[in-house]
């Protein structure tokens, strides 16, 4: 998608002549082809989106409050609106009394894992489906899209019965291997080199000699590297936030961040603000990443979103 | 094929490029023109093979083996023991109330949950397609539900639900409405939980459709807008038309999470009722029942069955989306 409107801004110049644009819109050319649907926001569609801004926080916010105050404050009526003094006695006690370190630690594991490998091998098969000649290839990705439509819940009883064998029951790696690459990476690597990579430069890779690994080391690997790290942040969030199969395989002794937040719900702890606590806490890792990141994850989105 | 690799890369890293150098001879230059052709021809399938490799381990296997368990009886504390009972389990699947009841279930709140989550990320992407300040803002904003695990998001939801001290009752209660019971009523705990389920995923989708809008060709606005369309007739005569398989897109992925719906609804239900989805079985969907009868009851194979039922609801969408696509095509 971004060499895609980088090409439609590039046409954008030969298209300006012949149409007659209002001064006013002028000076800001980059804009031009966007002139017939491209309306500026008026004062209705800033408050709808600032509606919808706040119902998109609210929740968050409200954790926050919740965590922040004590279990009394939080059973009354009127609920509070403002934070309290307790925020972080808080999330230390949930720290602790919650599991939520160990859960953290475990779900830092599990998604650094994941999203790694699923960076790895979504690039090489990527790369292959992009660039490379070889039998089947279509047919292949065909494959890899219609895997996208098989739910994993479906095999849920034979995976626990084969994890169980492995004795991996209660162990990270019953967590992991399932998920090691995923369609949706595959195809998103191939979508972006398909555009972004030269058939060129692999050409003149071959000319030299270069075998594919090194044509795949030095020419894809510099030019992957956005998709690469927003593929990596995207997978990252799905596995960190990723909650039935963990919560079949794994239990309160071993547990990943949502796993130990079912436990919170489950009438052991009475404290509501210490449970409000836990929840803040297994979002805190996500929303900072959203916080410094969140121009390159809304545009991985996009861009994965875009298929022919 | 996962050999080839190390051996092409040994091959012509040692011997350079292979046509000019010809010092080792003719069979140095055949070795390499060999490991060559093998490095063209079969690197690709070992690039392409961890994908297929853990698929095939973990999705398709596991899917398969399903529908042979489906037909034993297996219990949990003995995984190894498969008892043979044929159709058993799909017969007294059949009888059980309980399936029908999450079978219904899973329609209803997978109807609640996606109509209005699809509608709204539409009206959304249309008023992030604005050109204006802090887009960025906005966009990252919507987002921020996306970020939150099932879990957090349940947990604050089930809060904002609560019957006596929760904000949507107090708030209810500023206008004059009665507290609702949200969770032990049908009807409110199934739109509570769907409110969960379109809290996560507007903005999602509602990206997914302005990447789309996006791409839409400018002329087309320009032409619309020339046959003098009103902006609402070019949202639904341009816009609508343009994201059309975006919007299929996202039919897809919100359908198969429906069927799939399940820790939202475990998370709603706070504590022992969570896995039975309510004192009633109110809010109980397909994935609560698979679980319940494997994990609780301890019988795998009636688990197995559940999932194949899952399976055939999915199926069963599918071609009733067609069908509609077909018949709607018949008729425009």
């Amino acid at each position: 998608m971004t060499t895609q409107s980088l090409r439609v801004r590039t046409d954008a110049p030969a298209a300006r002549p012949p149409e007659e644009a209002p001064p006013a819109r002028g000076r800001r050319p980059l804009f031009r082809q966007r002139a017939g649907r491209q309306h500026h926001a008026g004062p209705l569609a800033y408050t709808l989106l600032a509606i919808a801004a706040i119902v998109s926080i609210f929740p968050l916010y409200w954790t926050m409050v919740a965590a922040s105050t004590d279990n009394t404050r939080v059973s009354q009526s009127p609920p509070p609106f403002l934070p309290g003094p307790n925020l972080f006695s808080n999330l230390a006690r949930a720290w602790d009394e919650a599991a939520m370190g160990k859960a953290m630690a475990n779900s830092l594991i599990v998604a650094g894992v994941i999203a790694l490998s699923t960076v790895l091998f979504a690039t090489l098969a990527g790369f292959a489906f992009a660039k490379l000649r070889f039998r089947g290839r279509n047919f292949l990705l065909m494959l890899v899209i219609a895997t996208m439509m098989v739910p994993p819940q479906l095999g849920v009883v034979p995976l626990f019965m084969m994890m169980s064998e492995l004795g991996w029951q209660q162990q990270l790696p019953a967590v992991i291997f399932p998920t090691l690459v995923s369609a949706v990476g595959v195809f998103f690597m191939r979508q972006y080199l398909s555009e972004a990579l030269p058939d060129e430069l692999v050409e003149a890779g071959r000319v030299d000699g270069a075998h594919s690994l090194r044509i795949f080391w030095s020419i894809v690997l510099p030019i992957a590297r956005p998709p690469m790290a927003v593929l990596f942040m995207i997978t990252f969030v799905h596995a960190w936030n990723d909650f039935f199969w963990p919560f079949v395989v794994l239990d309160m002794t071993n547990p990943t961040v949502p796993v130990a937040l079912t436990q919170l719900s489950a009438g052991y702890i009475r404290d509501q603000s210490l449970i409000m606590a836990g929840a803040l806490l297994g979002t805190l890792p996500l929303l900072a990443m959203f916080i410094v990141f969140g121009r390159q994850i809304v545009s991985g989105i996009m861009q994965g979103a875009v298929k022919g | 094929m996962a050999t080839s690799t190390p051996n092409a890369q040994a091959g012509t890293g040692s011997s350079g490029p292979p046509p000019e150098s010809g010092d080792d001879g003719r069979a140095g230059r055949r070795r390499s023109a060999l490991l060559h052709r093998l490095d063209v021809k079969g690197v690709p399938y070992a690039f392409v093979a961890p994908f297929f490799i853990v698929f095939a381990a973990f999705s398709f296997y596991p899917l398969i083996y399903t529908s042979w368990i489906s037909l034993h009886r297996v219990e949990l504390s003995t995984l190894d023991f498969m008892e043979w009972v044929a159709l058993d389990n799909y017969i007294a699947l059949w009888s059980d109330e309980r399936f029908w009841n999450a079978l219904g279930n899973t329609v209803t709140i997978g109807v609640i949950s996606t109509v209005p989550q699809l509608l709204m990320a539409l009206g959304l992407a249309h008023l992030l397609n604005y050109r204006m300040r802090a887009s960025l803002f906005f966009r990252v904003a919507s987002l921020v539900p996306y970020a939150t695990s099932v879990g957090a998001a349940a947990l604050v939801f089930t809060m904002l639900f609560e019957r006596d001290f929760g904000m949507i009752n107090w708030a209810l209660g500023t206008v004059g409405i009665d507290p609702v019971n949200w969770e032990a009523d049908k009807w409110p705990a199934q739109i509570a939980i769907s409110t969960i389920v379109i809290w996560r995923w507007t903005g999602y989708n509602a990206l997914l459709y302005l990447a789309a809008m996006q791409a839409i060709p400018a002329d087309r606005y320009e032409a619309a807008a020339i046959d003098g369309a009103s902006r609402w007739k070019q949202f639904t005569q341009v816009t609508v038309p343009g994201i059309r398989s975006t919007i299929v897109f996202t039919i897809v992925l919100s359908t198969i999470g429906a069927t799939q719906l399940f820790g939202e609804p475990l998370i709603f239900g706070q504590g022992p009722n969570g896995v039975t989805g309510g004192a009633d079985n109110q809010y109980q969907t397909l994935g609560l029942l698979l679980y319940e009868e494997g994990w609780k009851n301890y019988q795998m194979g009636r688990s197995a069955t559940v999932a194949w039922a899952m399976f055939l609801l999915l199926v069963l969408a599918f071609l009733a989306q067609r069908l509609i696509k077909r018949l709607r095509a018949r008729t425009s």
